[in-house]
């Protein structure tokens, strides 16, 4: 039952989410601040999303039928600077002037200034909620675009998302897919130190949403379950990724401590090191 | 003396939504349940597939206008005063006043005069909260003709707009050919001694207060000041000049409301004294809403009163 994608694109999408996860640690060194942990968990989805999936024109931003994505989780900021960058839709070197004075790189996404950047974010359980509003409009106005959304886990706790989750199910809306970034840490702590929204699928299903649950870092996963979620009629798609907050450096992985810290020098080395060897690895 | 013509404003918003969807197919229409109160119900009938109810959930609703706004679609969101300016904020101004997006709030039940629902659902927060939001307009005019006139403008405008309505019905003061400009007083009607600049359901009782005061032998200039933001500077820099003395009269908080407006402008441009009527830093309380205007000292006698008063002092 398994379709697995194809090697060669696999490996490229590895690369890919390893420059992209490079970028990060480019731009939170850069920023001094920032946000490296939830971003490195959320890579490899929005690698997927953006070089294999969505409709989208790096030449034509504002194209108007493209599939929208919203960073709801905006403060996962630079991993969806790091794959526009590298997707194209601006230059690779403008991630260093993440959160500077003057940046078209704000601290948490802005619609207005960054090329490609869909909806502005960073308050937790609105962009989920714009989202939605993105597919009604898609479906109201017959525009026929996809809407792609990542929310955090512990955004689960804005009773917003809620709203959002029963609207969305009461509409039918299944030219929606949202995924849940669950690497089980906020910066308190644990979802379970805090206020843990866990079983997010029972819930979730209960609101009526076709709820698929994944590894977040397994291509393969990642396509399926995408291409499961475009099937659906009738329902919106919940995509529970499991993640590693901190992934592809080893020092960042599940440590609440990254949530949101910029790494000093010698961290940055560190990183960057153990993302270039990766890197070398697939290209073998 | 004639019966004068009483229509609620919200009247007006919900008339004015039915005329645009007549001529335009290119917009939606939201409430959160309160679509018969806020006369978001008149469009629903109409245009029913138009129309969308969110529920009782003002923050998602907000939200998700952002979200239609952002794919190019103008978008009206309406529910209570309250629960728009006041639950909603920050969905306002970070969903739609951040990336300024054609969200239109229509916002009825503003002021005391909800009445008897009490102190929970009388809003007289919203303008101060509103003004604070960079790029948003904010207009809370003053009977029904003026609504309708103002839900177009905002309709035509670029960018986010709040517009405030009220349950009761209030005098009609203007001509249905009334042409309401965003951003401009007008002087409805000319004074020497006093300016009363007022806004709302306000206006109808400073247009009283002129009569008043002329039979005192006093000369009141009255200003309707519909567009709270951007305020109309010149127009109050100028009655502060010729009359040199300025009365605001709101259904709303006299903290951050109009009357802060006004001193604002003044106080920067051209000092004269500035009293200001108003809700006084209190919450409301039940009752009829003509009852509760009197309880609150938002009448023309009150109005002419004090303006009666300040002009003996100046």
């Amino acid at each position: 039952m398994v379709k697995l994608m194809d090697i060669k694109t696999k490996k490229r999408l590895m690369q890919t989410a390893c420059k992209v996860r490079m970028g990060i640690i480019e731009g939170t060194y850069n920023a001094k601040s920032g946000h490296p942990g939830g971003s490195l968990s959320i890579a490899d989805i929005l690698t997927y999303l953006y070089f294999e999936k969505i409709n989208i024109d790096p030449n034509n931003p504002q194209m108007p039928n493209r599939d929208r994505f919203v960073l709801s989780k905006g403060h996962a900021a630079p991993a969806l600077y790091s794959v526009l960058a590298h997707r194209g839709f601006f230059s690779v070197e403008e991630l260093k002037r993440l959160r500077h004075i003057g940046s078209m790189l704000q601290g948490h996404p802005d619609m207005k200034n960054t090329p490609g950047v869909d909806m502005s974010t960073g308050s937790l359980g609105q962009g989920i909620s714009a989202a939605v509003g993105m597919a009604l409009a898609s479906k109201h106005f017959k525009s026929g675009f996809k809407v792609y959304c990542a929310v955090g886990d512990g955004e689960l706790e804005e009773g917003q998302v809620w709203e959002a989750f029963m609207f969305a199910a009461h509409k039918k809306l299944d030219n929606l897919i949202v995924f849940v970034d669950l690497n089980n840490l906020q910066i308190d702590g644990t979802l379970d130190d805090v206020n843990s929204p866990l079983p997010v699928d029972k819930k979730l299903e209960a609101f009526n949403w076709h709820v698929i649950t994944i590894d977040g870092h397994d291509f393969d996963q990642i396509e399926q379950a995408v291409e499961e979620a475009l099937a659906v009629t009738g329902k919106p798609t919940a995509i529970i990724a499991n993640t590693i907050k901190g992934k592809g450096v080893s020092f960042m992985e599940n440590a609440v401590d990254w949530h949101g810290v910029a790494p000093n020098y010698d961290q940055y080395k560190a990183a960057m090191a153990e993302l270039e060897e990766y890197l070398k690895s697939l290209e073998d | 003396m004639a019966e004068v013509k009483k229509v609620a404003t919200r009247d007006g918003y919900g008339m004015a939504l039915v005329e645009l969807g007549k001529i335009n197919q290119d917009f939606l229409v939201l409430d959160a349940d309160l679509g018969a109160a806020t006369r978001t119900g008149m469009f629903k009938k109409e245009f029913p597939d138009r129309f969308y109810n969110c529920g009782i959930a003002e923050q998602n609703m907000i939200s998700l206008a952002a979200g239609i706004a952002s794919t190019g679609k103008k978008v009206f969101a309406s529910t209570f005063a309250m629960f728009a300016a006041g639950r909603a904020f920050e969905q306002i101004r970070n969903s739609v006043g951040y990336p300024r997006l054609n969200v239109k709030i229509g916002a009825t039940h503003a002021g005391v005069s909800v009445g008897e629902d009490g102190a929970t659902h009388q809003c007289c927060e919203d303008i101060a909260l509103m003004r604070t939001i960079p790029g948003m307009i904010v207009i809370n005019p003053a009977d029904v003709v003026e609504a309708k006139a103002c839900v177009i403008k905002a309709f035509e405008v670029d960018g986010p707009v709040y517009m405030r309505f009220g349950r009761l019905a209030v005098p009609v003061i203007f001509d249905e050919d009334y042409e309401f400009q965003i951003g401009k007083g007008i002087e409805l009607r000319p004074g020497t001694d006093v300016t009363i600049i007022a806004t709302g359901l306000m206006v109808a009782e400073a247009l009283q207060a002129h009569e008043i005061l002329a039979a005192e032998g006093v000369s009141a200039r009255i200003i309707n000041m519909a567009t709270i933001k951007p305020i109309d500077k010149e127009i109050i820099i100028k009655a502060a000049k010729e009359t040199g003395l300025i009365i605001t009269a709101e259904e709303h908080s006299i903290i951050g409301g109009l009357g802060s407006a006004v001193c604002e402008v003044t106080s920067e441009k051209y000092p004269v004294k500035v009293i200001r009527i108003g809700i006084k830093d209190t919450y409301g309380i039940s009752g009829p809403a003509v009852d509760l205007l009197k309880y609150y000292n938002l009448t023309a006698e009150e109005i002419a009163k004090t303006a009666l008063q300040a002009v003996k002092c100046k």
